[in-house]
């Protein structure tokens, strides 16, 4: 546990540190209000970052987060136009339903068909963009068709935060819960860990990796209806290329691509890392052919300090075991 | 769908049989499009449709392919040209798949001319682009510059910095900035074509440029994008989202303030110069050779390069007054 803690105090260290470089280049940066709207900016990142972390703990990788984001922003915005007066609840309830059944349809080729996760992903990816291409005949879902409600929701401010950064706060209590408190949970580092020792212990290792898969598109599916209603567009293409940031986010919240380590709160760590690094880049002035490469090294640079931390770290089977050593 | 535009390239072929009965005299031109059903070619063909009524001799024959293949657009011309049709003017699907075809329509002594998307020098007369490098550039600094009589900052947010059409449009700008006394380009920033990026920069440059007077995203992603940013923020009226984006699309930018106004091609001015072109050079009153001019009533007329192509016109400008006419369109 202690291991554990210093690897999220070593992260939270370099994000501050990081704020501090950024300051000397733009102090404004740092402004309470301008803080919030890098968290909120990176809310998206942080709940995608959250499903991301339970499959690659089960020894799985999700690349089809972002278009399960996109399929399921373009079916929101799509009821939107045809019924603009279902109410936004409803549009959530939809959205986090059809993405836990395309995260859910992940699982079952993982669980039942025995395919690598990476295999299974990489084709439900591009299958997924290709489904918003046949619904949507390749034409955007502009602003002005959507409804002022569906568009004001994660905009809604409660308590100085708007809603978006409610949402990813909630969902990180939520599975902070599910990961720390419950058997499914602790499964999630079982299986990652040692499947054979999983299995000695009566988990099953494809239904823990199911569900881990429906987590994660029930997440990529929320994420689908914010991200369109806040950019206040849906087209084939949003947020391509975005699950490379949310895997980004994992690894350097210190989640073992191996599988069986990590923490919620390095998933969130890691996502307001990037958050950080791509909301400063705009402002501190550097010229866009360095851009990419001074992003490239902090990851890298954040990943080196990451593994280092905990090198000399051995397998968990559980956590319990792991205290009592 | 598919069913409806087999019905509707069907009457369009129908149309073309009984048109020719009735007036055989007519200049028949066929306005041939990448696919039919598409808003912005249905467009061109209003315009076309306008250009037949002003000339008065011509019949316009709409048509193309359901789907956007080349394939499907050889087997219209040739049947345009087993019609015996006295011109075509193409938006090609593929500029060297159809050139031979095109090539055999120009042996039977069609005037064939492409427009909007261009066919290989082989295979047409002519070419007609909607705009040219030059007069984009300037039309998307002109757009920020007008409304902005005592000068100011603008910033312009492009696509990739490794866009080529991109990178020559804000060549282009530059070159004319002489012309824009008082306003000064304060910055330029790439937002990939990605919305989530392309805002996370509208941000940044409203934070670094707290006078930031317009910004000047010549990039439909990046347009929509900036306005949402900069509607989000509260700044719009004070800041002007202006660049290049379909109506369709900056439909709720407008309605919003957060873009006064914005530029892209006309498809209908498209269609109707289309239309007189191939009219001017089927009766023989202009011919397509290197420099010369070609008449295309009320847009002027269009001079031609050395590769037998040249430029309509400026972008056409959209704002509140006439986006309503155009948001179905496309």
């Amino acid at each position: 546990m202690n291991i554990l803690k210093s690897r999220e105090m070593i992260l939270t260290a370099a994000i501050v540190v990081l704020l501090g470089l950024v300051a000397t280049r733009f102090p404004a940066f740092i402004a309470p209000s301008n803080l919030v709207a890098v968290f909120n900016d990176t809310s998206p990142l942080i709940l995608l970052a959250i499903g991301q972390m339970i499959v690659i703990l089960t020894k799985c990788i999700d690349l089809s987060v972002a278009a399960n984001l996109a399929l399921t922003g373009m079916v929101c915005a799509m009821i939107n136009v045809a019924a603009p007066g279902v109410p936004v609840v409803v549009i959530i309830a939809v959205a986090i339903g059809l993405g836990a059944v395309l995260g859910a349809f992940n699982g079952v080729l993982v669980w039942k068909l025995d395919i690598p996760p990476i295999v299974v992903t990489l084709g439900t990816m591009t299958i997924y963009r290709g489904i918003i291409f046949l619904i949507s005949d390749g034409k955007w879902v502009n602003s002005h068709e959507m409804s002022p409600a569906f568009k004001a929701f994660p905009r809604a401010e409660f308590l100085g935060l708007p809603m978006l950064s409610w949402i990813a706060i909630l969902m990180t209590v939520i599975f902070f819960t599910i990961i720390t408190r419950t058997t499914l949970g602790r499964s999630f580092y079982a299986v990652g860990g040692n499947p054979h020792a999983a299995v000695y212990t009566g988990i099953n290792v494809g239904k823990s990796q199911f569900w881990a898969f429906t987590f994660s598109g029930a997440l990529a599916g929320l994420v689908g209806y914010l991200w369109v209603s806040r950019y206040a567009v849906a087209y084939v293409d949003i947020a391509l290329g975005f699950e490379l940031d949310v895997v980004a986010a994992c690894v350097i919240g210190g989640i073992a691509i191996s599988g069986g380590i990590g923490s919620i709160g390095g998933a969130v760590l890691g996502a307001l890392f990037l958050g950080v690094i791509k909301n400063a880049l705009p402002v501190v002035n550097i010229s866009p052919f360095w851009q990419m490469a001074i992003s490239g090294s902090a990851i890298i640079i954040a990943i080196a300090v990451n593994t280092r931390a905990g090198r000399t770290k051995g397998r968990i089977i559980l956590k319990k075991a792991e205290a009592t050593q | 769908m598919s069913v409806m535009k087999k019905i509707l390239s069907t009457v369009a072929v129908a149309a073309a049989f009984t048109g020719t009965a009735a007036q055989a005299e007519d200049m028949r031109i066929a306005l041939v499009v990448k696919a039919l059903g598409i808003g912005f070619f249905e467009a061109a063909a209003q315009g076309a449709e306008e250009a037949a009524a002003e000339l008065g001799d011509v019949e316009v024959i709409y048509t193309g392919p359901t789907d956007t293949t080349a394939e499907g657009q050889i087997e219209v011309i040739n049947s345009l040209i087993a019609q015996g049709v006295d011109a075509i003017a193409i938006s090609a699907n593929d500029p060297d798949a159809v050139a031979p075809a095109l090539a055999r329509a120009m042996q039977r002594g069609i005037t064939v001319i492409s427009w909007d998307s261009g066919v290989a020098p082989e295979g047409r007369q002519m070419h007609l682009n909607p705009s040219s490098n030059p007069l984009i550039g300037n039309m998307i600094i002109k757009l920020a510059a007008d409304h902005l009589p005592d000068g100011g900052e603008v910033a312009v947010l492009s696509a990739s910095a490794t866009a080529t059409n991109q990178n020559i449009w804000i060549d282009e700008m530059n070159k004319v900035m002489g012309n824009y006394p008082g306003i000064e380009v304060v910055a330029t920033v790439y937002g990939d074509d990605l919305a989530d990026k392309s805002y996370r920069e509208a941000q940044g440059l409203m934070q670094s440029y707290p006078d930031l007077d317009a910004i000047i995203a010549p990039t439909s992603v990046g347009i929509v994008a900036a306005a949402q940013a900069v509607a989000d923020a509260g700044k719009a009226g004070e800041i002007n989202v202006t660049g290049l984006g379909l109506p369709s699309e900056m439909a709720g930018a407008i309605e919003s303030g957060a873009s006064k106004s914005f530029a892209i091609w006309n498809p209908i001015d498209l269609g109707y110069s289309a239309t007189m072109i191939a009219h001017a050079l089927a009766t023989g009153e202009a011919t397509a050779e290197p420099g010369a001019s070609i008449p295309m009533g009320r847009m002027g007329e269009v001079t031609l390069d050395d590769t037998n192509s040249g430029a309509m016109a400026d972008p056409f400008v959209y704002d509140a007054s006439n986006i309503a006419d155009f948001v179905d369109i496309f």
